[in-house]
């Protein structure tokens, strides 16, 4: 983990992106078509062979930056020789926000069977060097839209597990105060914007939010410098909204980095079954900006990535793409059985386990020794378990929530049958759910 | 007025409950919460089953027939609907999307246009938002504006409404946004036979047809006759159904609520009160008549929906009922809907969000004048 793999040249697996034929057969071909994800940084070379163009990033875009997976690739191989990555307090706090991600994750699975937690509840298990790799280096103002699996980027980016896990139960005390739940985190106090349902939603709405720092500087000439991070997955990434927020960004060099969790399955479909080219970071160049390959499961490499795009956004020169390589270790949502998935497939990424893996870099390199680690794993299971009993002892929101908020001026429900706006009748407060 | 009607829905094919007499109506409003079999013979069947004997009997007979839409292959399909059709079918029959609803919807409409018949599934109705500009303008508004030259014989359908805990943007129920639009058919089935009846007749109906589902009725099971089960058996687009004879207060209601009101009836029916409850099927076209007819016989009205009160399904009811039987109205018409907010996550939010049985049976006694008016209620 330490140093980056040689470049693999795959053997061809044509029949894999060729998703008509692989729908034919069993799914036992699901096996091959893992393959080309086993360790390697470059990906499927086969696909440029096919198009006879063998350097294709630098061709689709004549502009300054292209795809920058080689120049990151020189630059980390260069400081892991000389020296670490990471400081040891850098360190710590890498591994306590990933453990804290994966404890959290594990009790709301244990909370959902016990019936604590309804509704939708997607876990992150498996991606937490993504969250903390990126998010870590953001302040208290830059911005973080997210998608339904939105729980460690809150928890990353700030927002106490009490209030995650209040939120989760359905309690008042929650980050949004039980109205909005699992899939929709709200912090302002620390710019966590969400938390969509719908995939691609968040997307333009975090390119609105690093809109608004660029204006703030350039129109209001505020000092803002304020970066937003845009999280979001594979299956997104074929979605019309996504390409008009590339297009939209680049064009007006908005300071947002645009974060791919490509964890290769949208509930049961298969990312090479779904896209006609499964290179996601190659888009990035068609739009003008650079487009950034990285292994999503080792959180060192993707905080390099994260520091050059984050750099490149803060100083103006505009956006950029970035294409993780990661995995889910659970299902979709609690509710998905998970039965499409080779068992192959989650071993192989079982076994390259981000908090292992930084686990065994802090040890190797001498940052920290074993007991500190599990001092840090105890603090954690400590919080995660006084969260839950916060979340317990937490009361149910009262009737009279029901109808705060759905107006910022509550003059919006109207003027009753007395004359007067119905907010102020004191009525109103009790609810009446029947209309 | 009353054999009038009772002919018209005959005529109207509604008849396999009704042709059976009296005493299958007493059964029926607790059928669908009791696994009994019958001495008819009724076999059971959950909606799951009847969508996918509906679907999988349409695309037998028809090649022309194919099914797109998230996780409906492979998966078996999000809610397990469309379980079996890729191993009979095929994938060039069975289409896993990527998640673009715009994008395949458009196709959807594109392959329609040249006489194919597709069946796009949306993984709930919440995301056909992505696609509505498809939905209203190419598909409602094609056949219009072509002059007849451009037909889209295609269906939408998908779980519709809330669920349970599933948070605000998974929870609206599309049914008055849909069925305002002129070109469209909106249907929104209750019982299995229903699903069945209605999903056949919308896959063979030659405009584009919106079949709202609701994900909470999927497993629950109801009997089936034995002409439901035959493969040739549709259900007319555009008449409601009267699930339980009564003479005091008519109740309309359609999909999940449909269950609410034949529960609040039974209710009601021991307090002396004789609820005549109507299962709407078809939203658009409204069955105008049937509603009308009712009201003219109980004199009173309440309308139950499921989704946000303003511009309603209960809305259009109360109009049309005034409009056309306004003399025969003896209280005024109750509109019970859920709660005007977002649907809120907390579970005991989301109770209060959506109409409950005690919301129906206080609205038909407010309706009979047998309770107190209507002000802030505990």
């Amino acid at each position: 983990m330490s140093a980056f793999s040689a470049l693999k040249i795959q053997p061809p697996q044509l029949h894999g992106l060729n998703s008509k034929k692989f729908a034919e057969k069993s799914p036992s071909c699901l096996k091959t078509i893992s393959n080309p994800f086993l360790g390697s940084i470059q990906r499927i070379p086969n696909l440029r062979r096919r198009r006879g163009v063998s350097d294709l990033p630098r061709a689709a875009s004549p502009s300054t930056i292209v795809a920058i997976s080689e120049l990151v690739k020189e630059k980390t191989s260069k400081s892991a020789a000389s020296g670490l990555l990471i400081t040891r307090e850098e360190g710590l706090e890498l591994y306590e926000d990933m453990i804290l991600g994966r404890s959290f994750e594990d009790m709301c699975a244990q909370m959902y069977y016990r019936g604590k937690m309804f509704g939708f509840v997607h876990l992150y298990n498996g991606q937490e060097a993504v969250s903390t790799g990126f998010i870590k280096l953001l302040t208290q103002s830059d911005s973080v839209v997210s998608t339904y699996r939105d729980h460690v980027h809150s928890l990353s980016k700030g927002v106490s597990a009490r209030s995650v896990m209040s939120e989760l139960f359905g309690k008042t005390t929650g980050c949004c105060r039980g109205q909005g739940g699992s899939m929709h985190m709200f912090s302002k106090e620390h710019n966590v914007l969400g938390g969509f349902a719908f995939i691609g939603e968040g997307i333009p709405v975090a390119t609105g939010a690093a809109f608004s720092s660029k204006y703030r500087r350039e129109v209001l000439k505020e000092e803002c410098d304020d970066v937003t991070l845009a999280f979001f997955g594979d299956g997104t990434c074929n979605n019309g909204q996504f390409f008009e927020c590339l297009n939209m960004a680049a064009l007006w060099k908005l300071p947002i980095v645009f974060v791919v969790e490509n964890n290769l399955w949208a509930i049961g479909m298969s990312h090479l079954r779904a896209t006609s080219d499964p290179e996601i970071w190659k888009k990035g160049p068609a739009f003008g900006m650079p487009g950034i390959h990285v292994d999503g499961m080792d959180v060192l490499k993707v905080r390099e990535v994260a520091k050059e795009a984050i750099g490149r956004a803060r100083r103006g020169e505009g956006p950029t793409l970035v294409e993780c390589e990661t995995y889910r270790f659970r299902g979709h949502s609690l509710a998905d059985p998970d039965e499409l998935r080779d068992p192959a497939e989650k071993a192989h990424y079982a076994a390259r386990d981000p908090i292992m893996a930084l686990k065994k870099y802090i040890i190797e390199n001498n940052l920290a020794n074993e007991s500190e680690l599990k001092v840090i794993e105890k603090k954690i299971d400590e919080i995660v378990e006084e969260a839950v009993e916060f979340a317990d002892k937490s009361p149910l929101p009262p009737r009279s929530q029901l109808l705060e908020n759905v107006f910022a001026d509550p003059k919006g429900f109207g003027i009753g049958p007395d004359g007067r706006y119905r907010c102020e009748d004191p009525g109103f407060t009790e609810g009446t759910a029947q209309v | 007025m009353l054999g009038v009607i009772r002919h018209k829905a005959l005529s109207g094919g509604v008849v396999s409950s009704l042709a059976n007499g009296q005493s299958m109506q007493r059964i029926i409003p607790g059928i669908g919460f009791l696994s009994k079999s019958f001495s008819s013979g009724a076999k059971e069947m959950t909606v799951r089953e009847a969508l996918n004997s509906a679907l999988d009997e349409e695309m037998s007979a028809d090649p022309k027939v194919f099914l797109m839409g998230e996780e409906v292959g492979e998966y078996q399909g999000a809610y397990k609907i469309s379980k079996g059709l890729l191993e009979k079918y095929g994938p060039e029959r069975v289409l896993d999307t990527p998640i673009t609803e715009a994008g395949f919807t458009g196709i959807g409409i594109g392959a329609a246009y040249y006489g194919l018949r597709p069946v796009v599934e949306f993984m709930t109705f919440n995301f056909s938002m992505q696609a509505i500009d498809h939905i209203i303008n190419s598909a409602a508004k094609s056949n219009y504006m072509s002059a007849g030259q451009l037909s889209v014989p295609m269906v939408f359908r998908g779980p519709n409404g809330a669920a349970a805990g599933v948070g605000a943007q998974h929870s609206q129920c599309y049914a008055s946004w849909y069925a305002s639009c002129p070109g469209l058919k909106v249907l929104s089935p209750y019982s299995s036979e229903d699903a069945r009846g209605l999903l056949k007749a919308a896959i063979r109906d030659p405009d584009p047809v919106v079949f709202l589902e609701n994900e909470l009725l999927y497993g629950e099971s109801f009997p089936v006759s034995a002409e439901a089960l035959d493969s040739s058996f549709t259900l007319p687009i555009g008449k409601a159904k009267i699930e339980r004879e009564g003479k005091h207060v008519t109740i309309t209601a359609f999909s999940k609520m449909v269950g609410y009101a034949l529960k609040a009836a039974d209710i009601l029916s021991k307090e002396g009160i004789s609820a005549e409850v109507i299962n709407l099927r078809s939203i658009r076209p409204l069955d105008r008549n049937t509603i009308n007819a009712s009201v003219r016989k109980t004199n009173r009205l309440v309308t139950v929906e499921e989704g946000f009160p303003q511009h309603g399904v209960g809305a259009e009811i109360c109009t049309s009922v005034i409009e056309e039987s306004f003399e025969y109205l003896d209280a005024p018409v109750e509109r019970i809907a859920g709660a005007d907010v977002p649907m809120p996550y907390a579970a005991n939010l989301e109770r209060m969000a959506v109409p409950q049985i005690e919301d129906i049976v206080r609205a038909a006694k407010r309706a009979c004048y047998r309770s107190v008016p209507m002000a802030a209620a505990a």
